[in-house]
């Protein structure tokens, strides 16, 4: 079978780029090929210059990788005795090291269970011990598959200013994979979608919005009870899906605009309040995912705005992946 | 290279933090030294000069084949490497900048150390205080014994190294592990010193590589081996190293380059 199926794309330095995609979608594969601990049957691979397959060693002194469901870490041994582990392994200067280890036990608050084994920490823990592992040797590139999973809000937020300052500070490119959707949609600037092996999408978190037939939803609240608004015909699609009291919802698509719907409201209608709702990141990305199955079932309707293709160094075949 | 030596500290700490399991080990290893050894005592009473050995040295044998039984692991418990492949957890070892085999030859390499440091001397003290024990009293057989232990542990990592990697094809190593127990067990000479094989099937076992975990440093330890006889040994030890592990890295190339990494 094929797990992951003429996917191409480019990332360039310093990007944050969200990964998503169903159950079983190959993001995890795609993870792995980009390591080159898997060798893909066919197309074409580089990250950072080098081929991952090939020269699998060189690229691990420039990549870090967190798979969220295992760890790299010494189960009976304080995290502090793999972290000096990676120290002797990645040869990162003792000055280094300390400034490193230092800022991330800060940002990631890590200094509680620094001496204490791996075995006895909490789920959020070994995963704040995993991140700081995969960033310590100052990698170019991190691979996140599924740094969240599992972690309580609090966990998650510090993790994701972590990511966030680590991209700003110091340029390192982050692919992400992820089922939270918040994770994508505080961090990522670029989103990819997989389904079913194929990209079915690949550009903003905002332009994901406007792939599918998503809604937008006005909240209106009038000054009291009114049967359904009378609204205009521009835009086309606009009607009213709910009615409690005073308050009225109307949905319309994401793509237009919600000015003339809001200027004939108020024309018509004695108006207390006006809110806007975005479409849901969940729902949009639902029916993404639904309509991704359906056409690479069909067959080659995939990809969205393929950056990069441009360079055909960077792209390939079946299989084909590649970050810069 | 230091870091190799940082990941032998390593697998010695983690082995030293399961001090009970140490204890019930060197405990079990010694009772059954008592039993092996007088098993050998009836065994070389009707059979006075056995092998070349005489009573004192099969009780000897008995007792420090027992204190090799951990740092060889012969049967004990497998490298982890084939459980870590068995559940995927091998991709976060495939992606460090390190020989993937000289990284878990280290690892045991620190275990074996904490194995035969911590749990393997209390079967020999033991059997050197309830019977007369044939210890070494020069130095050079001191060293030629630990150089010999060391080439033994190499040894028994290269077999269960291959062992742990039949994983990536077999999808579970425990199979091959129980096989390669059972083969070790024989042929080691821990059932029976391989000196007390008869004809072919004596010539045939020491020439296995599982002569050299156990029978080999036994007879040195016992000093059967002197001069020639004594490189001959540790060269025959040696060769299988070297022919074991590079096998090894033959089959880690191959693992790497066409086998799935398992799990999600
Ligand atoms: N070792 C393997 N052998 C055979 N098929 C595999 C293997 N690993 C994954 N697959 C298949 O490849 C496809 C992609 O799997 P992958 O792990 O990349 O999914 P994923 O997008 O990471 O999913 P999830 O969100 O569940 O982690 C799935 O159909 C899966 O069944
Ligand atoms: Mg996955």
């Amino acid at each position: 079978m094929r797990a992951v199926d003429r996917i191409s794309f480019r990332i360039d330095s310093g990007e944050v780029v969200g990964y998503i995609g169903p159950n079983g979608a190959g993001k995890s594969t795609t993870v792995k090929m980009l390591t080159g601990i898997l060798t893909p049957s066919a197309g074409h691979i580089r990250v950072a210059g080098l081929n991952p397959v090939r020269q699998r060693v060189a690229l691990a002194r420039r990549i870090g990788v967190v798979f969220g469901q295992r760890t790299g870490l010494w189960w009976d041994l304080p995290l502090t005795d793999s972290f000096e582990l990676l120290r002797h392994l990645h040869r990162i200067p003792s000055a280094r090291y300390r400034e490193n280890l230092e800022l991330f036990t800060e940002l990631l608050d890590l200094g509680a269970f620094l001496h204490i084994p791996v075995r006895q920490l909490s789920l959020g823990q070994r995963m704040r011990g995993d991140l700081t592992a995969a960033l310590l040797h100052d990698p170019r590139i991190v691979y996140l598959d599924e740094p969240t999973i599992g972690l309580d809000v609090v966990s998650k937020a510090a993790v994701r200013s972590f990511l966030a300052e680590i991209n700003r500070e110091r340029g390192t490119t982050v692919l992400l994979t992820t089922h939270d959707l918040d994770d994508i949609e505080r961090l990522c600037g670029r989103v990819m979608v997989i389904a079913g092996g194929r990209l079915v999408y690949d550009g903003s978190v905002d332009g994901l919005r406007g792939r599918v037939n998503a809604e937008r939803t006005l909240v209106v609240d009038l000054a009291a009870p009114a049967p359904r608004l009378d609204l205009p015909a521009e835009p086309p699609g606009a009607r009213v899906i709910r009615v409690d009291g005073p308050r009225q919802w109307v949905a319309f698509p994401a793509t237009a605009s919600a000015a003339p719907l809001i200027t004939a409201i108020t024309a018509r209608h004695e108006v207390v309040d006006i809110s806007l709702r975005e479409p849901d990141i969940d729902e949009v990305v639902r029916r993404l995912y639904l309509g991704g199955l359906r056409s690479s079932a069909a067959a080659a309707s995939s990809v969205g705005d393929p950056s990069g293709t441009d360079d055909p160094s960077e792209t390939g075949g079946r299989s084909a992946t590649s970050a810069k | 290279m230091r870091v190799y030596v940082e990941v032998a500290l390593r697998g010695f700490r983690r082995h030293a933090t399961y001090r009970s399991a140490a204890v019930a080990g060197a405990f079990t290893n010694t009772m059954f030294g008592f039993i092996r050894a007088y098993v050998l005592i009836a065994l070389w009473q009707a059979r006075p000069q056995l092998g070349g050995y005489d009573v004192v040295d099969a009780v000897t044998f008995a007792f420090l084949t027992q204190t090799l039984i951990a740092p060889v692991a012969v049967f004990g418990a497998p490298l982890e490497l084939g459980e870590r492949v068995r559940t995927g957890d091998v991709a976060m070892d495939l992606q460090r900048p390190a020989d993937f085999q000289g990284w878990w030859l280290a690892a045991d390499l620190g275990r074996a150390l904490f194995a035969l440091g911590f749990r393997g001397v209390v079967p020999l003290a033991a059997g050197a205080l309830a019977f007369r024990l044939d210890l070494p009293t020069e130095p050079h057989v001191w060293l030629a014994f630990a150089v010999s232990t060391l080439l033994a542990v190499v040894v028994s990592f290269a077999l269960r190294y291959l062992v742990a990697l039949s994983a990536f094809w077999l999808l579970d190593d425990r199979g091959v592990h129980a096989i390669a127990g059972i083969a070790a067990m024989f042929f080691s000479g821990l059932l029976l010193p391989l000196v007390a094989f008869p004809g072919w099937l004596g010539a045939f076992a020491r020439a296995l590589p599982w002569a050299a975990i156990i029978q080999v440093p036994a007879d040195v330890f016992l000093g059967e081996h002197t001069g020639a006889g004594l490189a001959g040994a540790l060269g025959f030890q040696a060769a299988w190293a070297v022919i074991l592990l590079a096998l090894g890295r033959l089959v880690t190339a191959a693992a790497a380059g066409k086998v799935v990494v398992h799990g999600g």
